[in-house]
């Protein structure tokens, strides 16, 4: 008996419903199961960005639908994290990929991994004017395997730091010409968060806390990577957590709740809204959260994620987001030109991308003097450089499990349910658990 | 056993009928099963069994075929890991949290719904309309009740001077929220089965017990109770099985957070099987849960069948 494989089983079943549907339903429900594209001059782009990003992303999405008429483009955007990624799978596994689609540099090698990209040849993009030397190199160079491209990188998307600028003028923390003292040890950072604390009578800064595990797990290897610590080794067949450092990280972020100078109990909605209500002087997220700040009309700058521990070597942690070619279920060059044409345009529009806070990876316009006149968005394109991105693994990356089990353990400490050194041995059972785990892919 | 009694008759009427005329009707029925029967097959016993074979293999998502053998080796994690003991002690937990107040509160509503005079249809509409929302639904408006320092019910709960816990934040509290929010979502569905049994029980039941003296407490305890036992075996079954069943609203509301403190066993078959693309281990992690509950609906059908023999 010849082994049926699961796409064979799943083309199988899609084609027996297919045909049940075709009696009696409704060309919709007939066109969502069978397989392949039916329009001639369709365009299927599936993006993960809410909240600003979405906005920017939709009126990028509207740019590139003015300059190609005849192009039929529907984008879909979906939860992002690891509903994303699984529904991004099931889709290409199931032969109904989209033609493009955004993943981010630490979730695309799983997907190279699965077989479920297309590997872009570089020729192809060559004809669309888009080289590997006008990306940035870090990013181009990190979504690399084997040498060959599978992914084009938007931007970097570092871990920053929010600050208010009335309050921060009013706690003494702003030098002559504006800009914020540099809070490069720990014992800065405490004394900035009491001299904040004491001018909004409530919190000197705040960060994302409760149902929310990417956002303390960001902030965790922040630090821990100015440390010189690991996480992962060996493709993530190894746990090789310092446990000196983590402790010392660990530590401050539990003092930093426990001496109430940040709340311990807050989700990412009311970390937003603690800030932008004056509640709090710092806050810490990612750049995206830029386009919140602005609307709400607060006095506001943001700066590279305070560098306590790695001195003269910078670290944040940080990811990309990439444009990838989901595996197709047939070759069609119009089509793939129509995917590289959508890719080139996302390129070109990297003001608008770069004006909703991320890093753009597009040189042409990185290196401009536009993008440097863009503040306070230029003020941590630093950040490109000292990025860490999350260990490689197959449970790895933006959002997964890694930074699920990770981020758990590190908000039970800044909650205060757990002491630093019992969330750490929680967190290495739980990684040893899955690095011991044969990759199923 | 008693093979004389009452349900071996029809058929046995049906037994000293000529056999063509079975094979006749054999075919017709056959027909008309096959419709459902088909589907059953195809999208329920096949892929059980298909599971069942797969929950042996190291079967991945991304990878064709079943994988390299494993024999027992995916029970063998199962059982060890503390993930599956946990979730499936969030997942029983749940259970005892909803199942219970879903069964005594529908109970009560379907009684003051039944007594009340004027407004009726008002009260079944309340109880009832919750029920009819999509599960995201439901999930959206109680992340906003329970969003911590903005939400209703905290704003609410200071307002009269309670400091409320952060109900999905907290670890301890969220399974409880959840189990308020699915309370408040499902009742209606308990509320009108108990509703139909309430209308089933003769009224002249209640004027012979008046008349012999007898007040509402005592005619609640000594006739409604138990002329609704049959009522109260099939909403616990069907309540059991359906909180064993929860998934969509820890999904949605708290992705098995904070802390993998509401994963349920489902959640954990999800993330296992479609998220980690462990496909075979997925499938044990089912097989187990299925045993869990096969045990619960033996100890249900046991007790039914007790029933059954009593009236």
């Amino acid at each position: 008996m010849t082994p049926l494989s699961r796409r064979t089983l799943l083309r199988g079943a899609l084609g027996a419903a297919a045909g049940l549907g075709l009696a009696g339903c409704s060309a919709p429900v007939v066109s969502g199961l069978s397989t392949g594209h039916e329009k001639p001059d369709s365009l299927d782009y599936w993006n993960l960005f809410g909240g600003g990003d979405g906005v920017r992303m939709n009126q990028m999405l509207d740019g590139f639908r003015a300059a190609n008429p005849r192009i039929d483009l529907s984008a879909v955007t979906l939860a992002w994290g690891n509903p994303y990624y699984t529904k991004l799978s099931l889709a290409t596994l199931g032969d109904k990929p989209p033609d493009v689609a955004i993943s981010h540099l630490t979730r695309m090698k799983t997907l190279v991994a699965s077989d479920l990209l297309e590997e872009i040849q570089l020729a192809d993009l060559a004809r669309y004017g888009i080289t590997p030397d006008k990306l940035d190199n870090t990013a181009w160079q990190a979504g690399l395997v084997d040498g060959k491209a599978y992914a084009i990188p938007l931007d970097t998307h570092p871990f920053v730091m929010f600050y208010n600028t009335d309050i921060c003028q009013k706690a003494g923390l702003l030098d002559a010409g504006g800009q914020l003292l540099p809070l490069d040890s720990p014992e800065k950072f405490t004394d900035a968060m009491q001299k904040a604390k004491a001018v909004t009578k409530a919190y000197g800064g705040v960060v994302s806390v409760n149902g929310d595990t990417s956002t303390p797990w960001r902030m965790f290897q922040s630090w821990y990577s100015q440390l010189g610590g690991e996480v992962l080794a060996d493709d993530g067949k190894k746990v090789v957590i310092d446990d000196a450092k983590a402790t010392q990280v660990l530590t401050f972020m539990q003092s930093l709740t426990k001496s109430g100078l940040f709340p311990a109990d807050i989700d990412y909605a009311g970390s937003i809204a603690t800030f932008t209500n004056g509640q709090a002087g710092f806050y810490f997220q990612g750049e995206w959260e830029i386009s919140t700040m602005q609307t709400a009309k607060m006095p506001f700058s943001m700066t590279l994620f305070p560098n306590l521990y790695g001195g003269s070597k910078y670290a944040v942690q940080a990811d990309s987001h990439t444009l990838i070619i989901p595996k197709q279920p047939n070759v069609d060059a119009a089509r793939l030109d129509r995917s590289l044409r959508l890719i080139k345009s996302m390129l070109d529009q990297s003001k608008t991308w770069a004006e909703g806070g991320h890093v753009p990876a597009w040189l042409p316009f990185r290196d401009s003097a536009e993008y440097k006149a863009l503040t306070p968005q230029s003020n941590y394109a630093a950040a490109a450089e000292g990025a860490v991105y999350d260990p490689p693994g197959w449970y790895s990356g933006s959002g997964s499990n890694f930074e699920i089990v990770t981020g758990s353990a590190i908000a039970t400490v800044l909650g205060d349910q757990q002491a630093p050194a019992t969330a750490l041995q929680q967190m290495r059972d739980q990684l040893t658990h899955l690095s011991t785990t044969a990759s199923p892919i | 056993m008693s093979t004389t009694e009452t349900p071996v008759r029809p058929r046995a009427s049906a037994a000293t009928e000529p056999q063509s005329r079975r094979e006749r009707q054999g075919l017709p029925a056959a027909g008309f099963l096959a419709p459902f029967l088909i589907l059953y097959l195809a999208f329920i016993i096949g892929p059980a069994l298909y599971g069942f074979v797969m929950s042996f293999f190291d079967t991945s998502l991304v990878r064709p075929g079943l994988g390299s053998f494993a024999g027992f080796g995916n029970y063998a994690e199962a059982l060890q890991s503390s993930d599956f003991w946990s979730s499936l002690w969030h997942t029983i937990w749940f259970t005892i949290l909803t199942a219970i107040p879903l069964i005594v509160l529908s109970f009560v509503l379907a009684l003051l719904a039944d007594r009340v005079k004027h407004g009726r249809w008002f009260f079944r509409l309340a109880f009832f309309t919750p029920y009819i929302l999509p599960s995201a639904v439901v999930a959206l408006i109680w992340i906003f009740i329970y969003t911590p320092g903005l939400g209703l019910l905290e704003t609410g709960l200071g307002k009269i001077g309670i400091t409320s816990p952060n109900w999905l934040g907290d670890p301890n509290w969220a399974m409880p929220s959840l189990g308020i929010t699915t309370i408040w979502w499902t009742v209606g569905f308990n509320f009108v089965l108990y509703l139909a049994g309430l209308q089933e029980i003769p009224r002249d039941l209640y004027e012979a017990s008046s008349m012999d003296g007898a007040g509402p407490w005592q005619q609640i305890r000594s006739i409604t109770i138990p002329m609704l036992a049959r009522t109260t075996t099939l909403v616990a079954v069907l309540q059991v099985i359906a909180s064993l069943k929860v998934f969509d609203q820890m999904y949605i509301m708290t992705s098995g957070g904070p802390n993998f403190a509401t994963r349920s066993i489902l959640e954990l078959v999800y993330d296992e099987g479609f998220t980690n693309f462990r496909t075979g281990y997925a499938a044990a992690l089912s097989m187990l849960f299925f045993i869990v509950v096969l045990a619960v609906s033996a100890v249900w059908f046991m007790l039914v069948r007790r029933q059954e023999k009593e009236v």
